[in-house]
């Protein structure tokens, strides 16, 4: 076979000798076995295809085995993982697209660009299916909002965000930021994306019809990203500041003109598959094109735009140059796609043909530079089961009793730590430099339970949120990934929604460590359970690993993304309490559970014990009785009890008017931990002193335990616990802290 | 009465100003195409918000010299009605319809929340149905929305009651005399920074920039004789 021989690039056999492929994280073993498929030993091209298809980030060859017990289907289900993104039915022949997507590794060095091109990826993965994105979300992990690197990191992260999503005219509606130690040094970003698509435009990757041509479109390729895909799956050390060069530039101006080009060829009904070039580029999109088809491809790497002079055939099958995609189309097509191309200013190149012979072949100045079986690329590479193993922290957790704190008597001053925390604060500082209702959808803005966007023409509008609390899923992995899961789907019910389905993103540690990858395990499990048991099934994903530094892995945190569906706007429902005199109830039943809470970070300084425990069964049946009593007009105002428990819920919701409330909890614990307690399947809910019987009966009927705890009025916020004040300050103060604590430590 | 929406490349309002049209007035819209280069057909231009040509070199400064933008000028010299919002107000200052300049936001961050505007000018093609000095709540969304001129200018706009709309409370960009909108002299072209368009149902937050769109239907009837529906 011909031998591209540019000065630098290592022979076959010094890639052999030398063992260089195990710079690109390919094993002995795995050499091996690629040295098998291909009955020969591999060049440096061929070793840098199969290094990318072959690593984490795209064969999932460590979390596989996992990913097979979520479930997947369900009546509403159009198409699940496996595709660009999954799509749900919603009704009326219209369905939700959706997907989550991490950039944490490429944030932690180059924080703008890696956030920016997170939010273009994933962009590319919702229209390549042929939906009109309508909608972004992220969630983000810092470090301790202290040092001026995480500050550099969260500014320069939002800061990115914000740049790309607002250039390309998708509003950014909802998302979460937590601050903890855990993720010192590993930020994590992950970037959802929410599309509209009428089920008879959904497109598939599939690089179909023998002798078809494979065409390109977008800007020239580049020596930027290029083993991207192999970055993002290491841990990182010192040296990855020096593969900064792994870290692509975005440009949201192409994507823009990429996006409507693309929207309109699809439109056009010629296209016959369809895939973005993301992670690991052309290596990527041409390989799984022609393996979802059966077929094969042929690229013609000189016929690739490109930026930058004498690249090689290595270099652009590995850069991860943005806003490319990959279509192909029938011959006499060919006229019709570049006029719509160049309609939006874009060139279309055609760079490859579909062949029948299942393998991937690269030919460059005239010569064949690498030929590679498509099924060995795609489907054979080894998947790991790792083994796993119990750490000794939880095992020390398990006795640890978190009742045995002092008591806290001040729990006015409590409470303004608990909001003034930055994980609990408000976010305003970030969604404000969100455009957040660009496209005039946007019925429910950032800081309520979820977004809202409402779907124009109909009645019908899309409920959705992120979600996980990393500190649960640390205590216990199993407990937290059940209750990342009912808490995306209580926030959802409390706008009014009906859960449909979720998008997540596994981000952990090493899964080299036995103790990391049982909490992925074991997250996973309790993931999937509740899954099943609310009806969500898991539509598709994305797993980050390798989230570690010298100082060890991150928490565990497998963020959920859900999506719900409101079928009536008059439903949408958000947390402000509304008006003077609406009457206050709490739904649900109220433990002792400080473990892993708000309160226990920000007022004792420690995360420790168990979370709190949940039982699916109760939570689903919180879940109809709330909806229920929405979908009769009985519910005002309506809020999941989470971080920072009943205190904070009731204070959160205060906020939004400005009007007080005066409540008194009857219970048998201690006041201090009766109001911070974390205890799940809680709901509190504001009703019309006319709709309040009603609500109470309706609420009996459904089995739901709720106690009325007081009325909305006022500038105070006043809380008793069995008639003695416990709380009290006026709402502007509790408010101040809250709004404050982001910009303050931001100045 | 009939409406053109104009369309860059990285136009991204113009969708909302389409749809806006269509809900508050029920009249003819289209998507009118950078490169065309026939207005004539048209009664109100709207040059809407977005990143025309991506914001580079600055903002507003490409789309300028876009082909349409020569038939924007003839249709503003003619006197028929031009808005622009966001990026289209900067399109339309470097396009020297409108005085001044807009700036980087003083907080040098990208800020999206609604304001409080007064009414400076109720005479003005596109406010004639609001009430002098009234307060309405409009959004904005832009990183460089600070609007700048020099005093001579401003001593001009202030003579001519070509200031439409101030911020009212806090100026969420550092804008010359808490500036959010101007008019030309003859009050047939008006810049705004914020978003009229994303303010025309409750759904959305506020219905108070309807009245934007109200307005401008009002002034081309009374012009053209047909009936007023004010």
């Amino acid at each position: 076979m011909a031998q591209q021989a540019p000065a630098k690039e290592p022979t076959v056999e010094q890639i052999a000798e030398q063992k260089i492929y195990k710079q690109f994280g390919v094993s002995d073993s795995e050499f091996e076995l690629i040295c098998g498929f291909l009955g020969r030993q591999p060049n440096y091209t061929e070793i840098g295809v199969f290094s990318v298809m072959w690593s984490e980030h795209c064969a999932y060859k460590n979390s596989k085995p996992l990913l097979r017990r979520f479930p997947t289907s369900g009546p509403r289900v159009l198409m699940g993982p496996g595709e660009g993104a999954g799509i749900v039915d919603i009704g009326d022949k219209q369905a939700v697209v959706f997907k989550i997507e991490s950039h944490n590794h490429p944030s932690a060095v180059e924080p703008y660009q890696g956030a920016a091109t997170g939010v273009g990826g994933i962009v590319r993965d919702i229209f390549s299916m042929g939906s009109r994105p309508i909608a972004l979300l992220n969630s983000l992990r810092f470090g301790k909002l202290e040092s001026d690197r995480v500050k550099y990191l969260f500014e320069h992260v939002v800061s990115g965000i914000a740049g790309y999503g607002n250039c390309i005219g998708i509003p950014t509606v909802a998302g979460e930021v937590m601050f903890d130690e855990a993720y010192e040094g590993n930020p994590l970003v992950n970037a959802m994306c929410v599309g509209l698509i009428d089920h008879d435009k959904i497109q598939r990757g599939v690089a179909k019809g023998v002798g078809n041509p494979v065409f390109y479109v977008g800007p020239a390729t580049g020596r930027d990203g290029i083993h991207g895909a192999t970055f993002a799956s290491e841990d990182l050390t010192a040296e990855s500041e020096a593969k900064r060069s792994a870290v692509q530039v975005g440009d949201p101006f192409m994507e823009k003109l990429v996006m409507e080009a693309t929207l309109e060829l699809i439109d056009s009904g010629i296209v016959l598959g369809i895939q973005d070039m993301g992670a690991a580029g052309l290596t990527c999109s041409s390989a799984e094109m022609a393996s979802k088809a059966g077929n094969g491809m042929e690229l013609y790497l000189d016929e690739v735009p490109q930026r930058e002079e004498g690249m090689t055939a290595y270099e652009m099958m590995l850069s991860e140059s943005q806003e490319r995609m990959l279509f192909v189309t029938e011959p006499q097509h060919e006229a019709q796609a570049k006029a719509i191309f160049e309609r939006w200013g874009l060139h279309c190149a055609k760079v490859g043909k579909v062949t029948d012979d299942g393998r991937l072949r690269l030919f460059h100045k005239g010569e064949q530079v690498a030929d590679m079986p498509v099924k060995a690329l795609v489907d054979d590479c080894p998947v790991y089961n790792k083994p796993s193993k119990v750490p000794d922290y939880y095992l020390k957790n398990g006795s640890i009793d978190t009742n045995r704190y002092e008591q806290m008597l001040d729990l006015t001053d409590s409470l303004k730590k608990v909001l003034g925390s930055p994980s609990l604060a408000s976010k305003e500082w970030v969604y404000s430099q969100y455009d957040y209702q660009v496209r005039t959808s946007t019925a429910v803005v950032p800081g309520s339970d979820a977004a809202v966007v409402a779907i124009r023409g109909t009645r019908k509008a899309l409920a959705m949120t992120t979600d996980c609390n990393g500190r649960y899923v640390y205590l216990d992995p199993e407990v937290g990934g059940r209750i990342a899961v009912a808490e995306a789907a209580r926030n959802i019910v409390c706008s009014g929604g009906e859960p449909l389905a979720i998008t997540d993103n596994l981000n952990f540690g090493s899964p080299e460590k036995p103790e990391v990858f049982w909490q992925m395990e074991k997250s996973v499990d309790g993931m999937a359970e509740a899954c099943r048991f609310l009806e969500t099934p898991v539509i598709g994903g994305n797993v980050s690993l390798y989230n570690e530094n010298a100082k060890g892995a991150i928490y565990p945190t497998p963020v959920v993304g859900m999506v719900g569906l409101i079928t009536d706007i008059d439903h949408i429902t958000t947390q402000e309490f509304k008006a003077e005199g609406d009457v206050i109830f709490l739904l649900g039943e109220t433990k002792a559970e400080i473990g892993g809470s708000e309160f226990q970070y920000a007022v004792h300084g420690l995360t420790e014990g168990r979370p709190p425990v949940i039982d699916l069964a109760v939570e689903k049946a919180l879940h109809g009785a709330v909806l229920g009593a929405i979908r009769q007009g009985l519910v005002a105002s309506a809020h999941d009890l989470s971080e920072g428990g009943l205190a904070a819920a009731v204070a959160e919701s205060t906020f939004g008017r400005g009007l007080g409330a005066k409540v008194d909890f009857t219970t048998n614990l201690r006041p201090d931990l009766a109001l911070f307690s974390e205890s799940q399947s809680r709901i509190l809910l504001s009703a019309k002193p006319e709709s309040a019987a009603a609500l109470e009966a309706w609420l009996s009927e459904q089995g739901v335990p709720a106690q009325k705890l007081g009325v909305v009025g006022g500038d105070e916020l006043v809380i008793a616990v069995n008639g003695h004040t416990a709380i009290q300050a006026p709402v502007n103060e509790f408010r101040t802290e809250w709004k404050e604590a982001i910009p303050c430590r931001m100045k | 009465m009939k409406f053109a929406v104009i369309v860059f490349p990285g136009s991204n309002c113009d969708l909302d100003m389409y749809n806006a049209v269509v809900d508050v007035l029920g009249e003819d819209v289209d998507y009118v195409w950078h490169t065309a280069t026939d207005l004539s057909a048209y009664d109100g231009i709207l040059v809407p918000g977005g990143f025309s040509y991506g914001d580079y070199l600055r903002c507003g400064a490409i789309a300028q010299l876009a082909p349409v933008m020569t038939e924007v000028r003839k249709a503003a010299d003619e006197g028929k009605f031009v808005l622009g919002v966001c990026n289209g107000f900067q399109v339309l200052t470097e396009a020297g319809l409108l005085p001044g300049a807009l700036i980087r936001n003083n907080s040098l961050k990208f800020r999206c929340h609604p304001v409080g505007l007064r009414v400076e000018n109720a005479n003005t093609a596109f406010t004639g149905d609001y009430e002098q000095g009234e307060v309405v709540t409009i959004p904005i969304a832009h990183g460089e929305g600070n609007y700048y001129c020099d005093e001579e200018t401003l001593a001009s706009l202030k003579a001519n009651g070509q200031i439409v709309f101030t911020y009212d409370g806090l100026n969420p960009n550092g804008s010359v005399g808490n500036i959010a909108g101007i008019s030309n002299e003859a009050g047939n072209v008006v810049g705004m920074m914020p978003h009229p368009e994303r303010a025309v149902s409750e759904l959305l937050g506020s219905a108070d920039g309807a009245k934007m769109f109200t307005s401008v239907l009002n002034a081309w009837r009374e012009r053209n004789g047909a009936a007023s529906t004010r």
